[in-house]
């Protein structure tokens, strides 16, 4: 079957390779296909500066070992890193925690002394919280009132989140694993909203002006 | 039926005790039957600001394990008829006592009382549960100190989760002359910004409060002392008056304020 239609299409771009992996053939063939075309390729990826793999597998659904099995086979070419693998599928519970991920929690409440609350996803928060009150979210910590407690965005590791006030006078913020305690972030006391985010340059938590903060999402989209 | 109110704060020593002795004192001024109950078990002193410590036979704990009826509690005050005590026990601690017994001693009291007004210990466990367990109403004390403006967050947060208590009310206890005239004002707005609750009154501090409790006559039997017309403007706001917050000041300072206001100096 000489000219049976290949399995693994490499696609060169500008800024690095697209593997396009098919999706229909059986998952062993595909691995050793990938594995033939790569060391096919001989030296030719030897030399130069590291290139940048995009993988994108289609309709193929890849568990997290097979994820890990396509990385190595691609990283074992010493110039090529994977940057993505890309798959149009989605198992449930992905889909799930995606949805949660992705969902906003309104809550009406003051947050008080002693109380805690957790949300998956971004929260909006119409009331206060107190000191010694203690909001947390995986994403986006929004408060429509005074924070005057303990603010924790993106705290499963997400450094790309925001914590919003309607009156920042946080005890601390942490946004992923930075911590910022108020001292350091406090400014004049008088503005009205401010967002905290964690400065890319210091690692280190800034608190701005509400206004600026559609200019972050812009930078942060061009990056993309 | 009537009310019955505990008097709460969280931190110790911000005024619990003596303001359920002059609330209790000025709502019996207006000729309301009320009974004051003491769940302080352990550490009791209701009755010595109320001058009753001589009284007291049994108290709350033996009506708990039934070593007499809860009529045989009851202490009769010197100067009112209508005003009552239960005392709480010295000599037991907090768990002699169960929230179901309090619920039912309270219960059977907002037979006979219109008001009953339970005095809360300090801190959150069990003392706090027995004294919560029979209440309709709830008032929380602090003083102008963040650590029990703190403190009273949390209890406040405590006692929203109770279904059968209401939204608790605010007094302000110690408050000084000078912050009354000089930007006093800021610091009350302050602390009902936090705590975002009704503000039920203010008494200010006065060192007659401590020389009247320790002579055993609450100072709201005087009807002169500056604290006590905070405590008799309380009671009337429980009776549902309207009283408003500035008749508890002076004239002087309230004028002075309104000419700050005004940009008068
Ligand atoms: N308005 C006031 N002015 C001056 N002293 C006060 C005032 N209120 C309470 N005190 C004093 O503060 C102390 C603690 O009050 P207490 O009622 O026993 O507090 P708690 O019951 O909350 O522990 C007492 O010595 C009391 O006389
Ligand atoms: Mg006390």
């Amino acid at each position: 079957m000489a000219n049976k239609l290949p399995l693994v299409t490499i696609k060169g771009k500008k800024d690095g390779l697209i593997l396009l992996l098919n999706d229909r053939c059986s998952y062993e063939e595909l691995i050793s296909e990938l594995k033939e075309k790569l060391s096919g390729q001989g030296s030719y990826f030897h030399e130069g500066p590291l290139i940048s793999v995009k993988v994108e597998v289609g309709n193929r659904y890849l568990t997290k070992e097979d994820r890990e099995e396509i990385q190595d086979i691609i990283r074992s070419e010493k110039q090529l890193f994977v940057a993505e693998i890309v798959s149009n599928v989605l198992s449930k519970d992905e889909a799930e925690e995606l949805r949660k991920q992705e969902q906003l929690t309104t809550l009406r409440q003051i947050i008080r002394s002693g109380q805690e609350v957790m949300i998956e996803g971004d929260i909006l928060l119409i009331g206060d919280v107190n000191p010694g009150g203690k909001i947390m979210a995986t994403g986006n910590v929004y408060v429509l009132g005074a924070l005057r407690g303990i603010a924790h965005a993106g705290f499963k590791g997400r450094e790309d989140k925001v914590i919003v006030a309607s009156v920042m006078k946080p005890s601390q913020l942490m946004i992923a694993d930075v911590i910022s305690r108020s001292p350091d972030i406090i400014n004049d006391g008088n503005r009205v909203m401010e967002y905290a985010f964690v400065d890319q340059q210091t690692k280190q938590i800034s608190v701005e002006r509400l206004q600026t903060l559609f200019r972050r999402s812009l930078e942060s989209a061009e990056r993309l | 039926m009537g009310e019955a109110i505990v008097i709460t704060s969280g931190k110790g020593g911000v005024g619990k005790t003596t303001t359920t002795a002059n609330i209790g004192t000025a709502l019996a001024l207006q000729n309301k039957k009320v009974c004051l109950v003491d769940t302080d078990i352990g550490l009791r002193n209701l009755d010595v600001i109320m001058g009753l410590e001589n009284r007291i036979i049994y108290d709350i704990v033996d009506v708990a394990e039934g070593r007499c009826k809860l009529s045989q509690t009851l202490i009769k005050d010197k100067r009112f008829e209508c005003l009552k005590l239960v005392p709480a026990a010295q000599s037991k601690d907090k768990t002699s006592i169960t929230p179901e017994q309090m619920k039912d001693i309270v219960d059977e009291l907002k037979r006979d009382f219109d008001y009953v007004l339970i005095d809360c210990p300090a801190g959150i466990e069990q003392g706090f549960k027995n004294a919560v367990a029979g209440a309709d109403q709830s008032i929380v004390v602090t003083t102008p100190e963040n650590s029990a403006v703190r403190d009273a967050d949390r209890i406040i947060g405590l006692l929203e989760k109770e279904e059968s208590v209401a939204s608790p009310k605010l007094i302000i206890n110690r408050i000084r002359n000078h912050m009354m005239k000089s930007g006093g004002m800021l610091e009350i707005d302050e602390i009902l910004d936090v705590l975002a609750i009704d503000l039920l009154g203010v008494v200010v501090d006065d060192e007659e409060v401590i020389s009247a409790s320790n002579k055993g006559e609450p100072i709201a039997l005087n009807p002169s002392s500056r604290a006590s017309i905070g405590y008799r403007n309380i009671a009337r706001r429980i009776l549902g008056e309207s009283v408003p917050l500035m008749s508890l000041d002076e004239n002087k300072g309230f004028f002075s304020r309104m000419k700050k206001l005004l940009g008068m100096r």
